[in-house]
């Protein structure tokens, strides 16, 4: 929602990192929990789509935060649906995940035509208005990009949380030590299948958030397939930022970084197709998986149907 | 074995149905006329059967024939649609440019650059794999999205038609289109793809290669031990035919379908052929079933949208719980056969 043209170019690139990185952290960093526990959900994209539906129609009945309330509660619904099936009938989970995310398309494409018609949400729909933060926000370049709407905080606080729940708590360590053996933490007494199965469920959850930021936060309406492979770029951040909160928030500013080079470069005038500029995010991601990834590795039991 | 698959995916076909039925009804639609459009505009007709269902599993069959390749040496290929557009690009390039040629020759050079591009398309997943141990389902997925921007550029750049207005390429020649069977919109390209399938059917069987694959999926470890098999090897090369094929798609559907590039030439077959591929549990024959069945579905979504105001879309309804009804069938017979077989593996099934 904010005009990144009326700005300076930089603060309107930092604005513009920091909006395409919010919902790509927030589902990074509930997908990061998940797969720690050992479980890899393709189905994000799938929660993140129900999630934006979701916080669309709850936002135009009871305002935008019952929009976000109903975004989670969908991105958790579709995790729920897609962890039964792989937790407790440990079905193959790239499949499911793909799967799950053609159930969304379809009903999400589906109910989104019967509650608004072919025209759209509109305008009508209540949005989230952007919070500066106290005592920043009327400083020049930095004010403006540090005045960004309530989710983004949400999501820059759930790093150190995610952190501090991941490697100090007993609960923490009981969920890595499912990613990374089942039957071992299974025999020391750690519930495998019950944190596996709560860990996907916050992972959607998340997801759903991500979609209700787009929606409530962005966009300001919902679209068929809105998402645009948002969930599978969040997956891919989660292995770019190796499996770690802290890594995966600045993956996520990484992607959104590169992204937003399009408006420095807009403002420069240069005349280079900008399709070259879509698709600079992704292959910047490729170059620095590749520096990345080989000195890191996946948790031992990612994807395992043990 | 394959009969009980062939009732598992029957009954799983009711099931999607039944989920897509209440779906509508419960959003407020008439389920009835919505899947009296669907059963019609898939296999209503003669033309429904052969003009929209069997055109739409052409493609749906090549991508999941490559995919079937790459998923049995567990090399995950999730850039089918990336590696579809970049045959697309390369068909229409040089389908442009074959005006004196006799379609004799012209259409095996569409079709051989076509499969080209899609191979070159999966080079890169294929070094990064290898040199720096960076996933392909990480890497081949992202291309997709390069290769949509590539697409968006080519037909309003470089391959834009002469009077530059819309986004999208020239037809091509003439010459390199595929011939039709006589009062349908079926080509030539349905003929390739059960012959590949009878081939790859006949590799996976009877031959080293097929069982180096399923070796190198199923038990890397003691392929590589082994001393006879070069898993990466292996490996590496299921991806580069996985390419190929998506790309020979990409180029089959230009001359046979659309004769032009454009953006969204493909309704997600990238996609859709991974499930065809896994739905018949990665066997080429199944794969000829599996893709006429969702070609069928495209075609009957179509129609639902003509006909019955329902969005295209909600056919992937159908298409994602009968994979996932054949998954769960599949892991619940499994656990009984175990739990029959050897009483003590019940006590730890973490």
């Amino acid at each position: 929602m904010i005009a990144a043209m009326d700005l300076d170019p930089l603060t309107g690139f930092l604005a513009a990192s920091l909006r395409v990185a919010t919902p790509l952290l927030l589902a990074g960093i509930g997908e990061t929990v998940t797969e720690r526990s050992g479980i890899i959900n393709l189905g994000l994209e799938g929660a993140m789509l129900a999630g934006a539906l979701a916080s669309a129609i709850g936002a135009s009945a009871y305002g935008p935060w019952a929009g976000v309330a109903s975004a989670m509660a969908a991105g958790a619904l579709v995790a729920a649906g897609f962890a039964a099936c792989v937790v407790f009938v440990r079905v193959n989970q790239i499949v499911a995940g793909t799967a799950v995310t053609l159930v969304c398309i379809g009903l999400t494409g589906t109910i989104y035509r019967r509650a608004y018609g072919a025209a759209g949400v509109g305008l009508s729909l209540p949005t989230l208005t952007p919070i500066s933060v106290p005592g920043l926000g009327n400083l020049p370049v930095v004010g403006p990009v540090l005045t960004q709407p309530a989710l983004t905080y949400v999501a820059v606080g759930l790093v150190p949380l995610v952190w501090w729940g991941l490697y100090r708590t007993r609960w923490g360590l009981g969920l890595r030590a499912s990613g990374e053996a089942g039957p071992l933490a299974r025999a020391a007494g750690v519930r495998v299948r019950s944190l596996r199965f709560w860990a996907t469920v916050f992972g959607g959850a998340m997801g759903g958030l991500a979609g209700a930021t787009l929606v409530l936060a962005q966009v300001g309406t919902f679209a068929e397939k809105m998402t645009a492979g948002r969930g599978y770029i969040a997956i891919a951040i989660v292995v770019l930022g190796r499996w770690h909160p802290g890594g995966v928030a600045l993956a996520a500013l990484l992607f959104g970084a590169a992204t937003a080079l399009q408006f420095l470069f807009q403002s420069l005038r240069l005349t280079v197709p900008y399709q070259f500029f879509l698709m600079l995010p992704y292959l910047l991601t490729l170059l620095a998986l590749a520096g990345v990834v080989g000195r890191v590795r996946a948790p031992a039991a990612l994807a395992a149907e043990e | 074995m394959m009969r009980s698959g062939m009732v598992v995916g029957a009954a799983a076909l009711l099931v999607g149905i039944g989920a897509l039925a209440l779906g509508l009804q419960l959003s407020g639609y008439d389920a009835g006329l919505a899947l009296a459009a669907l059963v019609r505009g898939a296999v209503g007709s003669w033309y429904a059967i052969s003009s929209a269902t069997l055109v739409r599993a052409v493609p749906l069959i090549l991508i999941g024939l490559g995919i079937a390749i790459a998923f049995r040496a567990n090399a995950l290929n999730i850039g089918a649609e990336g590696q579809f557009y970049a045959g697309a690009i390369a068909a229409a390039w040089i389908g442009l440019h074959l005006g004196g040629w006799h379609p004799a020759a012209a259409i095996p050079a569409v079709w051989a650059a076509a499969a080209a591009a899609g191979t070159l398309w999966i080079v890169l997943p294929v070094w990064l794999k290898r040199q720096f141990g960076v996933l392909e389902v990480i890497s081949t997925l992202l291309l997709n999205f390069v290769a949509e921007s590539l697409v968006s550029w080519m037909v309003q750049g470089p391959l834009q038609e002469a009077s530059r207005i819309y986004p999208q390429s020239d037809p091509i020649a003439e010459t390199a289109r595929l011939p039709l069977l006589p009062g349908t919109r079926l080509h030539l390209g349905f003929l390739l793809a059960l012959a590949a399938a009878l081939i790859i059917q006949y590799v996976f069987r009877r031959t080293v290669w097929g069982f180096e694959l399923l070796a190198t999926g199923s038990g890397p470890k003691a392929a590589q031990v082994s001393g006879r098999i070069n898993v990466n090897r292996v490996a590496t090369f299921a991806l580069l035919w996985s390419g190929l094929f998506a790309g020979l798609a990409g180029g089959i559907e230009v001359g046979g379908v659309s004769y032009a590039l454009f953006q969204n030439l493909s309704p997600g077959y990238g996609f859709s052929g991974i499930a065809v591929a896994l739905l018949a549990r990665l066997e080429p024959l199944g794969i000829v079933l599996t893709g006429v069945l969702f070609g069928g579905l495209e075609a009957g979504g179509a129609a639902m949208q003509r006909d019955a105001g329902v969005p295209s879309v909600a056919v992937y309804v159908v298409e994602g719980v009968v994979i996932l009804v054949v998954l769960l069938a599949e892991a619940v017979t499994r656990q009984v056969r175990t739990t029959v077989a050897l009483p003590d593996a019940e006590a730890d099934p973490t």
